[in-house]
């Protein structure tokens, strides 16, 4: 009896469902109807309307530039926000962005900028000094809240902006109480883009969800771990741009499945492309490959405060040991050359003249027999992520092992999970670690200093090498405003680093990407967030 | 009946309390510092300090462990580290996704393994028994990974059947309103979609289905066999009822508790998010959520991610255990 029961209601459920259901699909007819239309007349000027889908590995974190560190972010950011000045399409020039021209003063420490009249928000507001100021106010309120502004613009906790100031509707002054010599680098970094500010002012968080900018595409939607979609800005301020109607940004996690999708056309860029996967691409002829512009170093960093790497000869025979073009040959498919300096060629104050140490395993022995190095075997740490500089950190590492044991030194392979390997590092737990690092503004400031200054010994100087004539330069290099001057600090200090190798400096590498061949004017930036304001699909 | 089903309620609570306890501590005996995640590598000392203080990662263990539970008990799951917004809010659309893929390929493992159990059974050492086994075994045995891959490559590469990642085509994109975009395209009256949605659930269901459907096929097969044997069934074979009735009405009644207990767990396991499935087949769901936060120590969301998960684990399992006693009357809970 029961049972029936059960029966019948479940029956009448369903009835009852079907009919709202029904009712539904009915009443929802004519809207569904329209938007059919709208979908069709998207498709049927699928010619019209252009959608780039692009297809990536991992998911924005949030939408706000100056909360953000990670590239997936800013590669969404930069297309959405403008920065006061930005950097060429290829390369790291400074060109004129939301301002037309600026003026340094002769000491260094004050900067005008004349801002470009005409340009709105995306939600209607002007933007002008007023908002610049607004947006520098913001950063300086909270420097734990906005990452980027406090490593490029606090030294010891002293803000380098004193003070910003409007000098009428479309002039801004910027006061700084040092000189910072890469100042309009930093400035046209993809963290200091300006937002509108009445968007933040409603709402502080607001603007990681609800991104409000300038830029050439305006913000549609974001189903996360999945798709991102912005939109032609129609009344964006240069005529003409952006040609794109609309971009949708996937994240594809695996790599093999992206590349799939890319061979399969359901995406027509695909960033991550593994160097081994070179061929595929170029085998095929509805793709095309695109190399980013080289602003990266890989490296093998030893750690100089735990022997045998405290004995420099030792950190000397390591550098003669390793043959850099073998394994650039093997491992990066001729996408890299290889290192001799910490910083890439493209850098301005780029060393040509460093001797550097060319492949030599007898000198290396003869460096390690003059040490006294004591046969002891080393961990060598290998990175468990690829990265551009880095595509395989097992097998590099496993080339490595294979040089050194042919000068007499044992090792022994270790990996962590990545979170877990940055921390041990950085506490000096490693004897011989691999690493590397991609350039945020071009600065020979952001490599030199950043990476092997004792003052980033515990964050990003993971070999806690330590030489005060080093620092004395880097900080000079810092406030000195004439370039050429500059320049040879940072040739001088890259003499004393090969010197005294913490390092064993392994390969600049070109990263790739795949791209439909109806994907024009793509020009992929050297700081791995492209700009596609300019790109057209055919 | 409801007083067994409040003592098993309130056995929840120890169990959860102790859960997130656990993972509470197991998450930061690991090495890495949430803040230092966060900022990147190019963070001073200074700021991932000045960060760790304001997220309060700089109190005592205890502090922070009481501070979260006292939040959870008024249905505060935290603050997402990485993304800054609530885990409340932000885990529905993950959960939505892994459901809806559960749910499809648990269907797909139950109607088949079902089957192919009973069938099995039925003509037990039959040429069809032993094919099945085999498979079943091969199914119980495969890396959900390699076969995720090779799907992919046959259907989606080589044939071009099916597609091959994600779950809606981005280029037509849904109206999300409940995020299960099968109901959503449904309630929209958007059949194209429906149907969109329906292809780009076949891949990785069958990746999701395979494990399941082997479980699910070999206990049914061995508790068919079981019941087959006893004198009910053969009296009611004696009685001259059809050989299909019997097996589907008779024995399968009998023989199904078991089954119904594995589809339990293996539903509540898939629900828990398959970080493989979900990796290959980009698919947004609630195992990379929580797997990504491991790697980024987004400590709130492995927390609270796990406690969802498990949550859901002992709410169906205490379904199945309520199911018994609509399919079998003489089980009864006191």
């Amino acid at each position: 009896m029961k049972k029936k029961k059960f029966l019948t209601l479940g029956v009448m459920l369903l009835l009852i469902l079907s009919t709202i259901l029904a009712a539904c699909g009915g009443s929802d007819d004519k809207d569904s109807g329209s938007k059919d239309n709208a979908s069709g007349g998207n498709s049927a000027g699928s010619g019209g309307e252009k959608t780039l889908v692009y297809g990536r590995g991992g998911d924005s974190v949030a939408l706000d530039p100056a909360v953000v560190t990670d590239g997936e972010s800013f590669s969404i950011t930069g297309n959405i926000y403008e920065t006061l000045v930005s950097f060429g399409q290829k390369d790291m020039t400074i060109n004129p962005g939301l301002a037309e021209s600026w003026e340094p003063s002769e000491d260094g420490l004050t900067y005008t900028f004349k801002l470009k009249e005409g340009v709105k928000f995306h939600d209607g507001t002007d933007f002008n000094a007023e908002a610049v100021v607004k947006n520098v106010e913001r950063w300086k309120a909270s420097t734990d809240k906005f990452p980027y502004y406090s490593s490029q613009f606090t030294v010891s906790g002293e803000h380098v902006i004193e003070s910003v100031t409007a000098d009428g509707d479309y002039t801004v002054v910027f006061k700084l109480s040092q000189p910072q010599a890469p100042f309009l680098k930093n400035i046209a970094m993809s963290p200091f883009a300006i937002a509108s500010p009445t968007a933040f002012e409603a709402d502080e968080e607001g603007l990681s969800t609800q991104p409000v900018g300038t830029g050439p595409f305006k913000f549609v939607s974001w189903v996360r771990n999945d798709a991102i979609t912005i939109e032609k800005n129609p009344d964006y301020h240069i005529d003409g741009l952006p040609k794109l109607d609309k971009v949708i940004y996937r994240s594809i996690p695996e790599n093999s499945a992206r590349l799939n999708e890319l061979l399969a056309g359901n995406i027509d860029v695909a960033d991550g492309i593994n160097p081994s996967d070179k061929a595929t691409i170029e085998g095929d002829a509805n793709l095309q490959l695109i190399e980013r512009p080289s602003m990266n170093v890989g490296y093998l960093g030893l750690t100089v405060t735990r022997p045998p790497f405290d004995n420099v000869k030792v950190r000397q025979a390591v550098n003669y040991a390793i043959d850099k073009q073998t394994i650039v040959d093997a491992f990066y498919e001729g996408l890299a050359e290889p290192a001799k300096n910490p910083m890439p060629p493209v850098i301005a104050g780029y060393n040509e003249d460093t001797v550097g140490y060319e492949y030599d395993p007898e000198k290396a022995k003869a460096l390690l027999a003059e040490a006294g190095y004591d046969g002891k075997e080393i961990e060598l740490w290998a990175m468990p992520v690829p990265r551009p500089y880095m595509p395989d950190g097992q097998k590099i590492a496993e080339a490595i092992q294979k040089n050194l044991e042919d000068v007499g030194i044992k090792s022994k392979i270790v990996s962590f999970e990545w979170a877990t390997y940055l921390e041990k590092a950085q506490n000096g737990e490693a004897d011989a670690f691999l690493l590397g690092w991609t350039g945020d503004n071009g600065d020979a400031d952001n490599f030199l200093y950043t990476l092997l200054d004792a003052d980033n010994i515990g964050s990003n100087n993971y070999t806690f090498y330590d030489n005060p004539e080093l620092h004395k330069i880097l900080v000079a290099a810092q406030t000195e405003i004439d370039e050429d001057k500059r320049n040879e600090l940072y040739k001088q200090a890259q003499e004393i680093i090969s010197e005294d190798a913490p390092w064993v400096p392994i390969a600049h590498s070109t990263p790739i990407l795949g791209a439909s061949t109806k994907v024009v004017n793509y020009s992929a930036h050297p700081k791995g967030s492209d700009r596609l304001v300019e790109v057209d699909l055919q | 009946m409801l007083h067994y089903m409040g003592r098993r309620l309130l056995q929840l609570i120890p169990v959860l309390l102790g859960m997130t306890f656990i993972v509470f501590m197991l998450i930061r005996a690991i090495p890495g510092n949430p803040a230092q995640v966060i900022l990147g590598q190019q963070a001073t000392k200074e700021a991932v300090e000045a960060l760790n203080a304001s997220l309060g990662l700089d109190k005592p263990w205890y502090t922070q462990y009481f501070s979260y539970l006292a939040g959870v008990f008024q249905g505060d799951l935290g603050v997402s580290l990485r993304t800054r917004l609530p885990v409340a809010e932000e885990i529905f659309p993950y959960l939505a996704a892994t459901a809806e893929l559960a749910l499809f390929a648990m269907i797909i493992a139950i109607i088949v393994g079902v089957n192919a159990g009973i069938i099995s059974a039925w003509f037990q050492n039959s040429w069809f028994d032993y094919t099945a086994m085999i498979i079943a075994l091969i199914g119980v045995s495969v890396p959900v990974f390699w076969l995720g891959l090779m799907e992919q490559w046959v259907f989606g590469n080589q044939l071009g059947w099916l597609p091959t990642s994600g779950r809606e085509d981005v280029r037509n994109p849904i109206n999300s309103i409940t995020h299960f975009y099968l109901l959503d395209t449904l309630i929209q009256g958007r059949f194209d979609q429906f149907f969109e949605v329906l292809k780009r659930l076949v891949l990785p269901g069958i990746a999701l289905a395979t494990i399941p459907m082997a479980i699910i096929a070999r206990i049914t097969r061995s508790s068919m066999l079981e019941v087959m044997r006893s004198d009910y069934v053969r009296t009611a074979r004696a009685k001259g009822q059809k050989m299909f009735v019997v097996v589907y009405k008779h024995a399968l009644k009998n023989a199904i508790i078991p089954v119904l207990t594995i589809i339990g767990l293996q539903t509540g396991l898939l629900l828990g998010g398959a970080i493989l499935t979900e990796t290959i087949f980009s698919w947004p769901g609630i195992g990379r959520y929580i797997y990504d936060a491991i790697g980024f120590r987004d400590y709130p969301v492995i927390q609270s991610g796990i406690l969802v998960v498990a949550f859901i684990f002992i709410m169906i399992n205490l379904i199945v255990d309520l199911l018994y006693t609509v399919i079998d009357p003489r089980i009864k809970y006191k």
